[in-house]
């Protein structure tokens, strides 16, 4: 444990100035830093009177007829970061994109159990699809623009709900703000949005989602595509707004899950083997598979 | 893989090592070296001489239809209707009209319903049904220009009793829905899932995705395909034979025949008078030049869309 560090957070000042002159992102960040966070006491701190936002119970899921979910039940509380481990094809993916009704789009899919979001069944016939993908956002894997103008971009979301010309200036402001992107593109709105960098693009699309006010945000390994400093910058804009935020993140890097969320749940072949919070599952895994996971790459 | 004797894989093994010691890939017998290099060389001066050839063919067409019809193009022969029994001047000017009208006319037809059917094919197109529709496009593509032809005789010009303009129009936009419909299938098929997902994640409907996302990162593509169809029918003749059937005076009725340029060419090719001969030349090489410009933009636009 690194004792001189007071969070995860306490930024230290860039001693050199390589790294930082590569990117034009701003500010710049030692790379020490990023490799000693995994060394801290893994969990953010969590809020034990954290209510459920969306309770999974029982969710088989099947592609045709092979099934990639089994029986899988864990709470999403409100307010938190859940980051959801494990190795490739386990079907994290598969779990994130059930959570907003995304695998409707792929033919030939079927789905049991339930997720209970607001009082509701995710999964009934009867629910408004397009209203609950605008209270749960979605962020992907790669950064995803569309090839409009950044303000476009951001707009788009607000148009669809016919917001009006002021509310939708407003919005894409505090939106932009919110993901930290403001201040790097607030002169240049109405410029393509493929012109910006991975980083960039990658919070353009967690501010395109944030600007509809989703209670719940998804993110599917928004940092795998982008470089360690990009991915800081991500990890900082989550934790800032994981106050307003319910956030759930897929991610395979390990020491950023233990950074930022304060519940990790660890799948395996389709099965939720260990949920729980991730200080507890980090230092002390209950189950095998978990501890071999972890300290497969965590040591 | 068969398993041999272990005596005689062991002896041949240990020969082929110790050749392969020696030279790895070069053969050592040199007869059979020398075979190879010669089959080799002859491969590449027949496919090169073809290649030769091929490219030699069309500037040899050029050269002698810009040869023979150069000196009657100018500006009369866009503006000018042709003159009785072959006197000198005049021009195709009606020809040029009817083109311009009845690719419109085409284009109004095909563009559409090969548009929607490509997104239809590409965004929707699943099961058996897409299929059967998917083939049938591809034998549409394959069916001789001058079956559309006859369709519109048996569909237009028999009922109105009287070629047409419009009877044209059709049998050229029928050869434009398969053209429009693969390239904008292909090239719908072509704009990533992450864009859609990105826009249905937003609370998009499938509708809106498609037009305000799908299709304009399609643009491009779509444009490219619409222009290959509109020179593809700019010089179809043999349908245009029994529907627009030609005129030599100028003409915007549609219900009325309508000259085009690969119909005038047709006719002045047969004339007995040797200007208009040499004005079918002309035609021909502002026609080769218009298709040639148009695999020009297409080529620059499809580059434009693979930088993306
Ligand atoms: N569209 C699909 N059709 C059929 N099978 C699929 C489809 N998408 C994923 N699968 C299968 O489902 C399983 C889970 O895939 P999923 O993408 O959810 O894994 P993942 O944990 O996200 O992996 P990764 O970490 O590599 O992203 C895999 O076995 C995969 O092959
Ligand atoms: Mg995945």
């Amino acid at each position: 444990m690194e004792s001189n560090m007071s969070g995860p957070y306490s930024r230290l000042p860039a001693t050199e100035g390589r790294l930082a002159s590569q990117q034009s992102e701003t500010p710049p960040v030692d790379l020490r830093l990023h490799h000693a966070l995994g060394a801290v006491e893994p969990g953010q701190p969590l809020d034990q009177n954290a209510r459920v936002a969306i309770e999974v119970r029982h969710l088989n899921f099947y592609y045709g007829t092979h099934q990639v979910l089994f029986d899988i039940s864990l709470p999403i509380r409100q307010r938190q970061i859940t980051a959801l481990i494990g190795p490739s094809g386990c079907g994290k993916s598969t779990f994130l994109r059930t959570l907003n009704r995304m695998n409707d789009l792929i033919p030939e899919t079927r789905i049991e159990g339930e997720a209970i979001f607001d009082g509701e069944n995710i999964y009934d016939p009867a629910i408004d699809v397009i209203r609950l993908r605008q209270r749960i956002g979605m962020v992907f894997q790669r950064p995803n623009p569309f090839p409009k103008s950044i303000f476009d971009n951001i707009a788009y979301g607000l148009r669809i709900q016919r917001k009006p010309r002021r509310q939708i200036q407003e919005e894409v402001e505090r939106s932009l703000r919110a993901a930290a992107l403001w201040d790097e593109v607030k002169d240049r709105l109405k410029a393509s949005a493929l012109g910006l960098s991975g980083g960039q693009q990658q919070r353009l699309c967690i501010a395109r989602a944030l600007a509809l006010h989703p209670e719940v945000l998804l993110l599917d390994e928004p940092c795998s595509a982008l470089d360690p400093i990009a991915t800081l910058k991500i990890e900082e804009l989550l934790l800032s707004i994981s106050k307003e935020y319910t956030i759930v993140i897929v991610t395979h890097n390990m020491s950023q899950a233990a950074r930022i969320s304060q519940y990790t749940g660890f799948f395996l072949n389709g099965r939720l083997i260990e949920y729980g919070p991730t200080a507890e599952l980090f230092k002390r895994p209950r189950q095998r598979e978990t501890e071999d996971y972890i300290s497969g790459r965590f040591s | 893989m068969s398993v041999p004797m272990p005596t005689s894989s062991s002896s041949s093994s240990t020969l082929q090592s110790g050749e392969s010691r020696l030279h790895p890939f070069l053969a050592t017998r040199s007869s059979l070296n020398l075979r190879r290099r010669l089959v080799n060389a002859l491969v590449v001066l027949f496919t090169t001489l073809a290649a030769l050839f091929a490219a030699g063919l069309l500037i040899y067409l050029l050269c002698y239809v810009l040869s023979q019809g150069l000196r009657y193009i100018n500006l009369d022969f866009f503006t000018q209707l042709p003159t009785p029994n072959g006197e000198p001047g005049g021009g195709m000017g009606e020809a040029f009209q009817g083109s311009l009208i009845l690719i419109a006319l085409a284009s109004l037809m095909g563009v559409p319903l090969g548009l929607f059917t490509g997104i239809y094919l590409a965004e929707f197109g699943r099961g058996p049904f897409a299929q059967g529709v998917r083939f049938l496009v591809d034998v549409l593509n394959g069916i001789p220009t001058i079956i559309f032809g006859l369709l519109a005789w048996v569909l237009i010009v028999i009922p109105m009793q009287s070629f047409s303009g419009l009877a044209g129009g059709f049998a050229l936009g029928m050869i434009m829905i398969p053209i429009v419909t693969r390239t904008s299938e292909d090239v719908l098929r072509l704009v990533p899932r992450e864009l859609r997902e990105a826009s249905l994640a937003l609370g998009a409907t499938e509708a809106r995705t498609i037009l305000q996302i799908v299709l304009p990162a399609a643009r491009n593509g779509i444009i490219t395909g619409v222009v290959l169809a509109m020179a593809r029918v700019a010089g179809e003749t043999a349908p245009l034979l029994m529907t627009a059937f030609g005129t030599t005076f100028w003409n915007t009725d549609v219900t009325q025949p309508m000259d085009a340029l690969p119909l005038r060419i047709f006719q002045f090719t047969l004339s007995p008078y040797q200007q208009q001969v040499n004005q079918a030349y002309a035609g021909a090489f502002v026609l080769i030049v218009l298709i040639l410009l148009a695999s020009l933009a297409v080529r620059l636009a499809a580059g434009g869309f693979k930088q993306r």
